[in-house]
């Protein structure tokens, strides 16, 4: 059976591979952010984790609103990224693992979720700025990557509770996967932030605390709230919260925290960094 | 359950995504650079081509990203639409909230957290 060796929680905004593109983690407004990788980096080096699984969500690269699915897992060999339209740098592909995305969706599919099976699918930047920030240098060659991708763009959303039980079934999957090989669940994006409106600028550091705290003693509690009240509360992209909860969710017993940064503002956003194993 | 969204929010619902569809489709094809190339030869032909309605391709030619949001333009792709305009996020909360970029900044960094070194 495979090993769920941990979760990392991290934001996703493309202003973090632009940074690292123009050298800028050592200055002022990003020190504090990219310090918190550190022991993230660390960790990864020493667990090496074989594969990663990686819930984001599609900002209009493949999933345009004419096929957009509310839950799609990628089962391909390789995922190329490609120009979003405003200038991040294409990273080398990311490598997959079509045995276990299978045997995931075999899973999910006997357990009643039916995702959209993809196995052609560019991903963009919620999928390339984590890969990009946990293993500079772009060394991510040695671990395979399953994305998973949750509608965060129109209503309706799937509900927090669903993320949260979509997580819990891929978790159940993995453990299943008859392999010795150990995975890491990257859960991306948010927390707190709100692009759009006269709105816009939004913040809500005090609730993403409360999430990165509910995330280790009682994630379920987080399903209390709705994608509206998400947007209330955190900001209207705030219902990103859907992939950390998904992510936390495929870890089925008790957590213990080895890291957590919340640095605000990062661009636009709240953005949160969280390592959680096994306790 | 409440669908009462706060005051300067536009819950991109179905509605909204009928109403943005052509909007959306144009602003996509922005991840390309020909389209890019192609939207900044003619503007307003780009929008035709598209589809757009009167409103939106007025909005699109002013730079009225509220007017956008208004008529079921997504972040997503309007986000892409201030890259071919060569905005940032900043720039473009600036836009919205009717601040200059700095006023915006400044608006984001007095809720600033975690930066001892910052």
């Amino acid at each position: 059976m495979a090993n769920i060796i941990g979760m990392i929680g991290t934001s996703h905004i493309p202003a973090i591979g632009r940074a690292m593109d123009q050298g800028l983690e050592e200055t002022p407004y990003w020190v504090d952010f990219f310090d918190g990788y550190k022991p993230m980096r660390s960790w990864l080096q020493q667990e090496q984790p074989d594969i990663a699984v990686l819930f984001y969500n599609d900002h209009g690269l493949s999933m345009f609103l004419d096929k957009k699915p509310t839950f799609a897992i990628g089962c391909a060999p390789s995922y190329e990224n490609a120009d979003e339209g405003w200038g991040i740098q294409p990273i080398p592909p990311l490598t997959g693992e079509t045995e276990l995305s299978w045997h995931i969706v075999n899973h999910l599919i006997e357990n009643d979720f039916d995702p959209t099976v993809c196995q052609d699918i560019k991903v963009d930047h919620g999928a390339t700025v984590p890969m990009s920030v946990l293993y500079p240098g772009k060394a991510y060659k040695g671990v395979k990557v399953i994305p998973i991708s949750i509608n965060c763009e129109r209503h309706p959303m799937p509900k927090p509770a669903r993320s949260y039980a979509f997580g819990k079934a891929i978790g159940d999957a993995i453990r299943s996967w008859n392999s010795d090989q150990k995975v890491v669940i990257l859960g991306t994006g948010g927390l707190s932030h709100q692009l759009d409106g006269e709105r816009a600028g939004y913040l809500n550091t005090d609730f993403d605390r409360d999430c990165m705290d509910k995330l280790i003693t009682d994630p379920a509690a987080l399903c209390q709230y709705t994608n509206d009240d998400l947007t209330r509360i955190g900001g209207a992209q705030g219902v990103e919260l859907a992939m950390w909860l998904a992510a936390r969710a495929c870890i089925n017993v008790p957590v213990k925290e080895i890291e957590r940064r919340l640095v605000a503002p990062i661009s636009n956003t709240s953005a949160g960094l969280q390592l959680l194993v096994p306790a | 359950m409440s669908n009462s969204m706060p005051e300067g929010t536009y819950k991109f619902d179905g509605e909204m995504a009928t109403l943005g569809f052509n909007l959306n489709r144009m602003c996509f094809t922005f991840n390309e650079s020909a389209s890019r190339q192609a939207f900044k030869d003619d503007e307003a032909a780009y929008c035709d081509k598209f589809g757009l309605n009167e409103v939106q391709k007025k909005a699109i030619l002013e730079r009225d990203i509220i007017a956008l949001l208004r008529n079921g333009g997504s972040i997503y792709y309007l986000a892409k639409f201030a890259g071919v305009l060569g905005l940032s996020v900043q720039d473009l909360g600036g836009i919205m909230t009717g601040q200059t970029t700095a006023e915006f900044q400044a608006y984001l960094d007095s809720q600033q957290v975690g930066k001892p070194n910052g």
